[in-house]
Order: C-alpha cells, then structure tokens, then sequence
C-alpha cells in the first residue's frame, strides 16, 4: 500500500477526529459557564456539588471516564447497549471532561475582573443578567483566551483517547494500518495530521487574540 | 445656587445614618442633605468616613441604621433597629436618580468612549439610540473630548478618562452626582482640566457632592463644606466659615496641615 492510499484512509479517520473535536467544544464550551457559575455560587451545596464536578473530572482518566459512561446505561439501568452507544458515550465524556476544565479557566478569567468594575456597572443601573453578559463576559474571553488555547490544542490530541472504547477515529486506523502493514509511516503520517490541525489552531487563537489586542486594561 | 432653590425639597437626604466594617464604626448618626442647585464639598482626614459615605449614598454599601432618600424615592429607613431597602422598581428608579464618578474612573476598557457613554441609557434606562448618541456627543464636546469617541480608555491620558466618566454618569440624567476624590489618582495638571469640568457643573448648578482632598477647589467651588472626621461630621457651613474660621480644634489641625 502507498503512501497516498494510507493518507486518504487516514484522512477519512480524520473526518471522526474532527467530529469529536467540535462537539466536544459546541458542548463543553457553553457547559462551562453554568459549571463556573455554580462553582463561584454563594449557595453552598451548589458550589460544593460544583466543586465535586470539577474534582472528579479533572483528577480521573478521561479514558476511564468514557468507559464509565459506556457501561453504565446498561449495568445502571439495565438499558441495551447499540452499535452507537460507543459514540455518544465518547462525546458526553469529551463534553463533561473538558467542561471541568473549561469552568476553571472561566472562573480564573472571572475572578480577575476588578472590583471597580462592577461597582461601575452597579451605579449605572445595569441588572446582574446585563452586568455579565455587556461588562464582565467580553473582558473574561480577551483574558482567558490563552489558556484556552492550551486546552484546545490539548482536545485535539485527546480525541485520540476515543480509540480505546472502539470509536473508529484517525489513531484507531492508524493502528490498524501500523498492524496489517507492518509499517510505521501510518503513525508519521497521523503525527502530522495532528500537528498540521494544531497548527491551524494556533494560527486562529493568535487571530483572535489579535482582534481583542485593541484594547488593554 | 440660586437663591430661589434655598427652601426647596432636598434632592438627596441621608438622616441619622450608621455604619460599621465589623466591630469598627466608620460613620456615626450621620445626616446630611442636600437642595436642588447646591454643591457640598466633604472634606476631612483619610479614613474619616468621606469615602463610606459615598458608598452608602449610592447603595454600595448597607446602612446599619438611618435613612436615605432621593426626591421622594424613600431608598432605605429604619425601624426598631432594621433597615429596610426599596426593591425592584422603587430601588431602579432611585438609583437612576444619581451618578458616581470613581477615584478610579472605572470606564469599561473594551468599550469606545461613545459606548462608554450611550450604553447604560440605552441598555438600562431603554431611551432611542439617536437621542442618546446625540446628548453623548454633546457631552464629550463639553468635557473637552472631541475626537476621542471612538477611542478606547486605555488610549486616554487619566485626565480624559475622568473626563469621559463624567460624561458617562451625566447622560444618565442624573438629579445629583457624587464625586470620590475624583483627582486623586491624578498629576496637578491632568488634576486641573479636571477640576475646571467639575467647576463648570457647579456654575450651571449641578447639584452634587465632591469628596477632595482639593482646598482651594473646595473654596470656589462648594456652597457648603463639610468636614468629616472619626466618622462623624464635626462642622460644616460656607466655605468662608469652615476653611475660613473653623470653630473645632480637629478642623483647625486638619486644615493647618493644608496651608503650608
């Protein structure tokens, strides 16, 4: 098999990576701000759940945690696993894995706005609702959109944790390809997918943090 | 202020107000008002209270017991020891009543001038877009800031970005504006570009009152000076009375630290 004919098989493998990469974020991004909100809550028990949230999600593996969310409909509930039980499994624990970690980042980001800024905002009439959305939000992404970066870049090589519960993405072929090839150029090849994808992730983030550079505090 | 305003109702009244951080009382049965067209300055050591008072005028801090009321908007009262805050719609429309310019400006750093300005009119008080950008603009053009509107805070010199928070305030329409230490974080001559606005409020007569630090502002500016000390208002009356002849030995001391 030529190298052009691994390509395409690992491309079309790429096409489930970039999957699990975009629902993971059109989920776990919005997720967070619930999640930051409740960890920040003067409500106790709310916090407190908050905070178990994060600390079991960021302090176990996301591999185990997609293999927990496998199995439990089915030793849980009782409830048939299908064929695609596999996928939404994967990208539930993608979403709630990485919303933990997302929901510290906006915390950090939230917790840094000052003071005098919401004064301001309180003296001015605006109601809490309008004080996050038009004062601290905007100001919160031009802040944490560094950190956010790291993490993204992170997801993109995470997605290849998918593999181990069976979902068919670019490292699950590329193994196989390594297996029944008896060649190591599936992995260079899929290395430099990844690295390429990354590549054009940096280019976005440094876009973005480029269109906030007109302002600083 | 005119002479005609010297028996109207009180814009602003606080009566017999208290407060304390923990076991540490910061204001003590303080009553103050203030008529439409008068500008009071406070002045007085730091950690007097000035400041607090402030913060307790414009709700950011609770009052321990007393009372505050703006026009006939009744904000907080006692009784039996609990005081008692407006809610929803009573609370929004008193605190539509009046403006506060920080020490630290405080402007929104992402927000142009002009948004700085126009957003909480149109957002909070739900007034036209056309009207308010055009009582923006000629605000700016009376705080001496033409050609900053579309220009962000932090391309502005600290006298500007006071300038432009006065502004903000102002076109809230504001029956009365606070002022802490507004020039404090300032050099003397971003200070006097500062001042001179604030000095034009008062000759139009805005009603306001200004925490400063600035004597000789206080002087020409203020119908009525106040000075606060340990929390309490130890004398108050014309500039000519109380920076002039100051009756209480504390004012005396705190002024002659000044005069040097």
């Amino acid at each position: 098999m030529d190298i052009t004919t691994m390509s395409g098989m690992l491309l079309s493998g790429f096409g489930t990576t970039l999957q699990i990469f975009v629902l993971t974020l059109v989920g776990s991004i919005p997720l967070a701000v619930p999640v930051a909100l409740a960890r920040m809550s003067k409500i106790r028990p709310l916090a407190l759940l908050a905070r178990i949230y994060i600390s079991v999600m960021r302090g176990t593996p996301l591999m185990l945690q997609m293999f927990a969310i496998y199995f439990a409909p089915y030793y849980v509930f009782g409830i048939r696993l299908t064929p695609d039980s596999k996928w939404y499994a994967c990208i539930v624990a993608f979403i709630i894995n990485y919303a933990a970690y997302f929901a510290e980042i906006y915390r950090s980001g939230i917790q840094s706005i000052p003071r005098g800024q919401y004064e301001a905002a309180e003296v001015l009439g605006y109601t809490k609702v309008q004080t996050f959305f038009r004062i601290v939000l905007p100001q919160v992404v031009k802040r944490i959109l560094p950190a956010m970066g790291n993490e993204v870049i992170t997801l993109v090589k995470d997605t290849s944790l998918a593999f181990a519960i069976g979902v068919a993405e670019m490292f699950s072929t590329a193994k196989a390809l390594v297996a029944s090839q008896v060649s190591m150029v599936p992995f260079a090849i899929s290395a430099a997918f990844y690295w390429g994808f990354n590549f054009l992730v940096e280019v976005a983030m440094g876009a973005l943090e480029k269109k906030l550079d007109y302002y600083h505090d | 202020m005119t002479d005609s305003n010297r028996c109207a109702a009180p814009v602003f009244s606080m009566e017999h107000v208290s407060k304390s951080f923990g076991k540490t009382c910061v204001l003590r049965d303080i009553s103050l008002s203030v008529r439409p067209g008068e500008a009071v300055a406070i002045i007085g050591p730091s950690g007097g209270g000035k400041s607090t008072l402030l913060r307790c005028a414009t709700t950011l801090e609770t009052i321990d017991a007393g009372s505050l009321r703006y026009g006939d908007l009744t904000v907080a009262s006692s009784e039996g020891g609990t005081v008692t805050y407006a809610k929803g719609a009573d609370l929004r429309a008193a605190k539509s009543r009046f403006g506060l310019v920080f020490q630290g400006y405080n402007l929104f750093p992402h927000m142009t001038v002009m948004r700085n300005i126009c957003d909480a009119p149109i957002a909070v008080q739900k007034r036209p877009r056309a009207e308010v950008e055009a009582q923006a603009r000629a605000l700016i053009a009376k705080m001496g800031l033409e050609g900053c509107e579309n220009k962000v805070p932090c391309q502005l010199s600290g006298g500007q970005q006071q300038r432009a928070s006065i502004a903000r305030a102002l076109c809230l329409n504001p029956d009365i504006l606070f002022f802490d230490e507004p020039t404090s974080a300032l050099d003397p001559e971003l200070t006097g570009e500062v001042l001179k606005v604030i000095r034009q409020l008062a000759d139009e007569d805005t009603t306001m009152i200004i925490v400063t630090h600035e004597m000789a502002f206080a002087r020409d500016v203020a119908d009525r000076v106040v000075f606060m000390d340990g929390g309490l208002i130890v004398e108050e009356g014309s500039p000519a009375q109380v920076l002039g002849s100051p009756q209480h030995e504390r004012t005396r001391a705190f002024l002659s630290r000044y005069s040097g």
